[in-house]
């Protein structure tokens, strides 16, 4: 198997679909000559042109509308908004057309489109650095995946491409230097599947995302402490499979769940709500919640560093759960 | 309602020829002044830049240089009551406003000292105390705050008008359309200053926009517009003061593009490989400090005047850098103030879990 990292896992994938299929185009601001904000379109315009590369103006809410609308005309577009902050300016679009049509029109036609975009942050300050993922995953009718491996970020964009639905497909900035290994060939991971990454009897972390980078860093430095924590990884967020996170606490008795977002209203309190609903004979603990802290994120390196959440915060969390 | 006449104002080209004022030429110690000042903002941006490539500046850093006579002769023709709001690249309509250039630099560091406490940086650059409103970094999110002041001004009965910077990709935006729509109709006194310096990113405007002169888009809206050659601080202040005069008479929002081009990357972290070098030579040529000095030199100045103003920049920058890195951080303590204005509410303000 091939060591790739997750941006030449994401830009394997896209490829791979436009050679395997005619109607799958990508549009997006920069995506061209540029080679993408993250370089994850890079060198596909000087193969595919620019009738399949598509830049677009400044302009996220007819990025978003006109990939639907070219879906709804049967083409398979993935429409690149730069980054997860823009995509608030999709919302309209993606929560009041996009999740809507396939049920408001009684089932009569589907809209199979992608919406890829960048988390992250970096001293990019309140406007440039938030979590919104749980925004999206608000709707039914929408998918929203966020994968946190290079395997899972080839495989599920390759399934987002094939999928019925809107997908949006959410990378996050700090993660697309990641190496790991991808299988070769047409390689596929479906949706709405959630993955034990680590197998553990002593907690459950609940995560995704660049969160699961960071509580597998926890889960060696608890390892070496004698805890074994289990991980699973949500990968979908909607729709999504609750039950490996049910089956794992059933084991386990103690679950944390950590997030990149703000916990408040956040995915992390829908999981939160599901375990200690479905599996509250089980717990020895209440379940805790990793997350930012509940502030627009500063500029300030100091500040920025510490409103986020990292591995040692995993850490503290696990070790108070179980104490 | 008629439509709009659109005027042209010697549209500007590498070539260009400035176009002949119809208005007396700022004296001698006004230009002395722009000169010094864009100096200040260039010499200012290339520290920030020397810093940045440091690590003591993070993020993004989107320099000004090359544009910086669309700030000067901009800014100077508006009135300390005026309302600024701009867009991330906003350290040139920033220190031209005259907002404390060492609190400046101390926000670029992340300092607890700096404008907005550390908590903004290069993009968000703001002072009330100058009707300085911010700059701002969702393209084309802005131009609704000019609109929403000049609306504030116009239900006062102030005298003031709004001047919103931004760029020309940000007229292919959606809310671009929406604010110049709504402040023709309720004739607002707002100001739209486009810098089109002909590249949104890596895109050039002839990829991004149907439309290549810009400002014929106000067209859409019957609001008032014209071209200038923003490398040239005179012609934009006349333009200006154009505006202003035209807005304050009650008549409505006005539009201007100022022709203008980067020096740099989009961002310090952009290494530029999609743009023409011979082009930004052309460009370079037509400088926008160099064109103010040899009208200094035309009105008397010597080589030693010129080196004397440059030596007091250099001598403020020592200062400035020197206040930014002498600076504390912003204390951990902190990081909650200032989510919500209501202190009761404020004091709710609690790490969750
Ligand atoms: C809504 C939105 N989309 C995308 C971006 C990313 N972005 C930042 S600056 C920029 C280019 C803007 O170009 P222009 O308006 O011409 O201003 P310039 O940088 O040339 O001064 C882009 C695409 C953003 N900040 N906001
Ligand atoms: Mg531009």
């Amino acid at each position: 198997m091939a060591v790739i990292t997750i941006r030449e896992a994401l830009k394997q994938a896209l490829r791979e679909e436009m050679i395997r299929d005619e109607r799958v185009f990508l549009m997006g601001e920069d995506i061209g000559p540029y080679g993408g904000a993250f370089a994850v379109t890079k060198g596909l315009y000087e193969e595919f042109g620019e009738e399949r590369v598509r830049d677009t103006p400044i302009a996220e809410g007819v990025i978003a509308g006109a990939a639907m609308g070219a879906a709804v005309g049967g083409q398979r577009p993935v429409a690149e908004i730069m980054t997860i902050n823009f995509a608030l300016l999709t919302l309209d679009q993606m929560a009041n057309h996009a999740a809507k049509m396939h049920h408001m029109f009684g089932g009569q036609w589907s809209v199979p489109m992608v919406l890829r975009m960048a988390a992250g942050w970096g001293q990019l300050s309140a406007t440039h650095s938030q979590t919104l993922e749980v925004l999206f995953a608000h709707f039914p009718g929408l998918k929203v995946v966020f994968p946190g491996t290079p395997a899972d970020s080839k495989g599920m964009l390759k399934a987002a491409i094939r999928d019925l639905d809107p997908v949006i497909f959410i990378e996050h900035t700090s993660l697309y230097g990641v190496k790991g290994e991808v299988p070769e060939g047409d390689f596929v991971v479906p949706l709405g599947k959630s993955d034990i990454k680590r197998a553990g009897q002593h907690c459950t972390i609940v995560t995704y995302g660049r969160m699961l980078q960071q509580a597998l860093e926890a889960a060696k430095t608890l390892a070496n402490d004698g805890i074994e924590a289990e991980i699973v990884d949500l990968r979908t967020l909607r729709p999504l499979d609750i039950a490996p996170v049910i089956e794992s606490v059933q084991k386990t008795n103690h679950a944390i769940v950590v997030t990149e977002e703000w916990p408040t209203y956040g995915v992390n309190a829908e999981i939160a709500a599901r375990i200690s609903r479905d599996a509250f004979d089980y717990l020895d603990a209440p379940v805790e919640r990793v997350g930012s802290k509940e502030v627009p994120l500063p500029y300030a390196k100091n500040l920025e560093q510490y409103a986020l959440p990292w591995a040692k915060d995993v850490v503290t969390a696990v070790k108070a759960t179980l104490a | 309602m008629s439509t709009a006449a659109v005027k042209k104002a010697g549209k500007a080209s590498p070539n260009g020829e400035a176009q002949v004022s119809e208005r007396p030429m700022p004296d001698r110690e006004t230009l002395q002044q722009w000169y010094r000042e864009m100096v200040l903002i260039r010499r200012f941006e290339e520290e920030a830049r020397v810093a940045y490539q440091q690590g003591k500046i993070g993020g993004f850093l989107h320099l000004y240089i090359g544009e910086e006579a669309i700030a000067v002769g901009a800014i100077h023709a508006l009135r300390p009551q005026d309302h600024i709001v701009t867009h991330y690249r906003d350290h040139g309509h920033a220190l031209v406003r005259g907002l404390d250039p060492q609190r400046l630099m101390a926000e670029l560091y992340g300092k607890a000292t700096g404008v907005a406490k550390g908590r903004g940086g290069s993009m968000h650059f703001a002072d009330t105390s100058k009707n300085f409103w911010g700059g701002y970094a969702i393209v084309a999110g802005h131009l609704t705050i000019a609109v929403g002041l000049a609306l504030a001004a116009q239900r006062t009965k102030e005298d003031r008008v709004a001047m919103v910077f931004f760029g020309d990709g940000s007229t292919d935006n959606g809310q671009f359309y929406e604010c110049l729509n709504l402040a023709a109709l309720w004739k607002l006194p707002v100001i739209f200053m486009c810098e089109n310096n002909q590249y949104g990113m890596g895109v050039a405007i002839e990829k991004a926009s149907a439309v290549l002169d810009v400002h014929h888009k106000a067209r859409m809206a019957n609001i008032e517009s014209v071209q200038v050659d923003g490398m040239n601080a005179l012609a934009v202040h006349e333009a200006v003061q154009q505006a202003v005069e035209y807005t304050r008479s009650g008549k409505g929002p006005y539009f201007i593009e100022a022709l203008c081009y980067r020096y740099q990357g989009h961002s310090v972290a952009d290494p530029d490989k999609y743009r023409d070098p011979e082009k930004l030579e052309e460009w370079k040529k037509r400088d926008a400090i160099e064109r103010v000095r040899s009208l200094l030199v035309e009105q008397g100045l010597t080589d030693e005047d010129i080196a004397l103003i440059n030596a007091d920049v250099e001598r403020q920058i020592k200062e400035i850098v020197a206040f930014a890195e002498a600076s504390p951080a912003p204390d951990i303590s902190t990081l909650y103030d200032h989510t919500y204005a209501e202190p009761e509410h404020q004091a709710m303000v609690a790490p969750a879990t």
